[in-house]
């Protein structure tokens, strides 16, 4: 496995969108980059959606690994997200996509590292739950799932459009053009419409694992997850702070923590060189010893 | 016609600085503001009210389901109906309504009406709304995008457990019931008169146009403004070929009356404009969560969309902006025809939700206000529609022969009285 190069940020031609269909029926995108014997990750984006920009995505691949990430259902065009109603069928779609993609033992080939990103990780996190042999290591970046009294989340249900980027980025401005997805006329009422209706469709989606608290009771689960994991946290998110990061990581059994400098809670499109290598370091370790709780 | 008197039951002390200080009257409200003990006034006072209003002659007399709202302290309608039914004889007692999503399991509200239908002799009109997303999603915790799935499953539920004559098993998604029986039952057969109020989908006036309710168009955005979306109802009830009965519709209008307009502004603006300037101080976020309304609403009326948000914060009102505007009807007796008039033949209106009591308006205008309407506007209104006499389809029917609140109070406190004969056991 090769160094994540610095500037990888410039790059995004390497990955390849497919159409695949679960044995469910779910008709879904994903775009699958790098050396097809790489070892094989999966990457689960978090409630903002890809954001268009797959830069952490393509370093992952430039780093000699197989890269496959799914969109949710209510994240494409596809009009699927009526199937999807809570988080078991999340947890199951997720694993019947990895299935659908001919990974893991049960197609002769190694189980998959998984990758997951705020709402992403919490799927993940419940996938190596319910399953934790089907799935090789596990990196949580700033992972939803769990709830604290004393630090409770904000509501993103709530928020205006112009609250989001301050939530989200540490860097405010290079927020508002990734969720903006390369600029968005308030002026074109059929702009408006098609953000809104995407919008809708998101959020709705998330919000039934999500709304009105991101806590589906994954903590009863956590003893399962026996994979070694690492959780990645920007040093700025404002949406779940320090708080989360260390009641994760007492939660998890051996959980190495990497904070990334200057990022908010979507760390992965404000600084992806630096999330990749990250991750790139741990997946590419020595295995370390089989963790005993 | 049929005119309802509603009380929203607003909260008459919020301060001047209301705005300024909070970012919302709904949902996140400083509880402080809150006194239980003024409350035991207040409540009082406006079931009072209700009560006075079936005396001058309205037809119905109304109340709503709102949590954690500064312009409605009613959670729990059916409390007030109760307490309604029990000191009233022969007006409506309109609940509009339940939100049927919220109850859990929902067989409570086909109970509770029940109740209510019995206690008063069949007077219940039963509203069965979605909920705004204020109360249904931010209040009680409701996931948006399944919000209307477990609507439907519930009103199911609750049509299916009034008409069934044995027990039976429910296996809902959000209900899973062994033994469904309600008991009791309503009288009014096969159900109560069902009021649906919307916001403008095409879907909700198809709900009520499959299963004969009516619709009910509840905003606070005036006649003027809601004769857009009246006129969509009526274009979807000429396209399903349904019978163009005025009562299929009922609309809630602010009204205030006095001798005259000038009379009316010095009497009621103040209170007019608390209501507006601060009990519909919404903070926008709370009024559209992802996922509440449908992919086709949205694709419908997005801009309909930002004035209803807009509809939620209203920015400094003045009186003339809320007269000329239809947001309210007021002035003289002459005036004020003249406007219901006009507002009753251009919506197509069989039903007019009164809005009387606004804002912190005092008990005596209050009063003042409602026997101007039902002495000098109602009576001539009464014959708006002659071809459609006698259509009582969305009407309650009650029993000729029901406990009658005068009989109640008298009975309620009178000592033991055997019966003749039941002391030798005849």
């Amino acid at each position: 496995m090769n160094d994540v190069a610095t500037d990888a940020a410039t790059t995004t031609s390497a990955l390849t969108p497919l159409t695949i269909t679960t044995r469910r029926g779910i008709e879904s995108e994903v775009l699958v980059g790098g050396p097809e014997d790489g070892a094989p990750v999966v990457f689960f984006h978090g409630f903002a959606g890809h954001l268009g920009g797959e830069q952490m995505l393509v370093a992952l691949a430039e780093a000699g690994m197989r890269v496959h990430a799914p969109v949710w259902p209510g994240y494409s065009e596809a009009s699927t997200e009526t199937l999807i109603e809570d988080m078991l069928d999340f947890t199951l779609h997720g694993a019947d996509l990895v299935d659908s993609l001919g990974l893991g033992p049960a197609h002769g080939r190694p189980a998959p590292h998984l990758i997951g990103h705020s709402m992403g990780a919490m799927i993940a996190g419940e996938m190596a739950a319910l399953a934790p042999y089907g799935y090789d290591r596990l990196v949580l970046v700033a992972p939803l799932g769990l709830w604290l009294d004393d630090h409770p989340i904000p509501d993103i249900f709530s928020l205006l459009p112009f609250e989001f980027p301050p939530m989200l980025f540490a860097e405010v401005e290079r927020g508002i053009q990734l969720l903006a997805g390369g600029g968005l006329d308030f002026d074109d009422v059929e702009a408006i419409k098609r953000f809104l209706i995407g919008n809708s469709r998101r959020l709705g989606t998330a919000g039934k694992i999500m709304f009105p608290i991101p806590n589906r009771r994954l903590s009863k689960r956590l003893y399962r997850m026996t994979n070694p994991t690492l959780l990645v946290w920007g040093s700025d998110d404002k949406l779940i702070g320090d708080a989360y990061a260390a009641a994760w990581s007492s939660a998890i059994a051996g959980a190495q923590l990497e904070t990334i400098a200057d990022a908010g809670h979507m760390a992965p499109y404000e600084k992806p060189a630096e999330v990749a290598q990250a991750i790139a370091r741990f997946l590419s370790a020595t295995p370390a010893a089989p963790v005993t709780s | 016609m049929k005119f309802t008197w509603f009380n929203l039951m607003p909260w008459p002390d919020l301060p001047d600085d209301f705005r300024e200080k909070n970012r919302s009257v709904w949902v996140d409200i400083d509880s402080k503001l809150f006194d239980p003990v003024r409350a035991n006034q207040v409540y009082n006072e406006y079931m009072d009210q209700l009560e006075y209003a079936e005396s001058v002659g309205f037809d119905g007399i109304g109340c709503n389901e709102h949590h954690q709202n500064g312009y409605g302290i009613m959670p729990s309608p059916n409390i007030i109906a109760a307490g309604l039914a029990r000191r009233t004889s022969h007006a409506a007692i309109c609940v509009i309504g339940n939100s049927i999503a919220l109850y859990n399991p929902p067989i409570r509200v086909a109970e509770e009406f029940a109740m209510l239908d019995c206690i008063s002799g069949g007077r219940l009109v039963a509203g069965f709304p979605v909920g705004t997303p204020m109360d249904t999603n931010f209040c009680y915790g409701q996931i948006p995008a399944l919000t209307r799935d477990k609507y439907a499953e519930a009103h199911e539920l609750i049509r299916r457990a009034w008409a069934e004559d044995e027990p039976f098993a429910f296996d809902g998604k959000y209900n899973q019931l062994r033994y469904v029986n309600c008991w009791p039952k309503p009288i009014q057969k096969p159900h109560p008169p069902i009021y649906i109020p919307g916001g403008g989908s095409i879907e909700t006036w198809d709900f009520c146009l499959d299963n004969e309710y009516n619709y009910s168009y509840l905003s606070f955005g005036g006649y003027m403004a809601g004769k857009k979306l009246l006129d969509g109802y009526w274009e979807r009830v000429a396209a399903r070929d349904k019978d163009d009965s005025p009562y299929r519709a009922a609309f809630a209008q602010i009204i205030a009356v006095a001798d005259t307009d000038a009379e009316a502004e010095r009497l009621y603006a103040e209170h007019i404009l608390y209501f507006f300037n601060r009990c519909l101080h919404v903070y926008p976020g709370f009024a559209d969560p992802p996922g509440y309304r449908t992919i086709s609403t949205i694709k419908a009326g997005v801009l309909d969309q930002f004035r209803q948000r807009n509809a939620f914060n209203f920015s400094e009102l003045t009186w003339k902006d809320l007269v000329d505007g239809g947001y309210v009807i007021a002035g003289s007796p002459e005036t004020v025809l003249h406007r219901m008039k006009d507002m009753i033949t251009s919506l197509r209106l069989g039903h007019v939700f009164c809005l009387m009591h606004n804002g912190n308006m005092p008990d005596w205008k209050t009063r003042n206000s409602t026997k101007l309407f039902a002495e000098k506007v109602m009576p001539h209104l009464r014959n708006m529609w002659p071809d459609h006499d006698g259509d009582d389809r969305w009407w309650i029917h009650p029993l000729e022969d029901r406990v009658r609140a005068d009989e109640t109070m008298a009975d309620a406190r009178r000592d033991a009285q055997m019966p003749s004969g039941a002391a030798t056991g005849e």
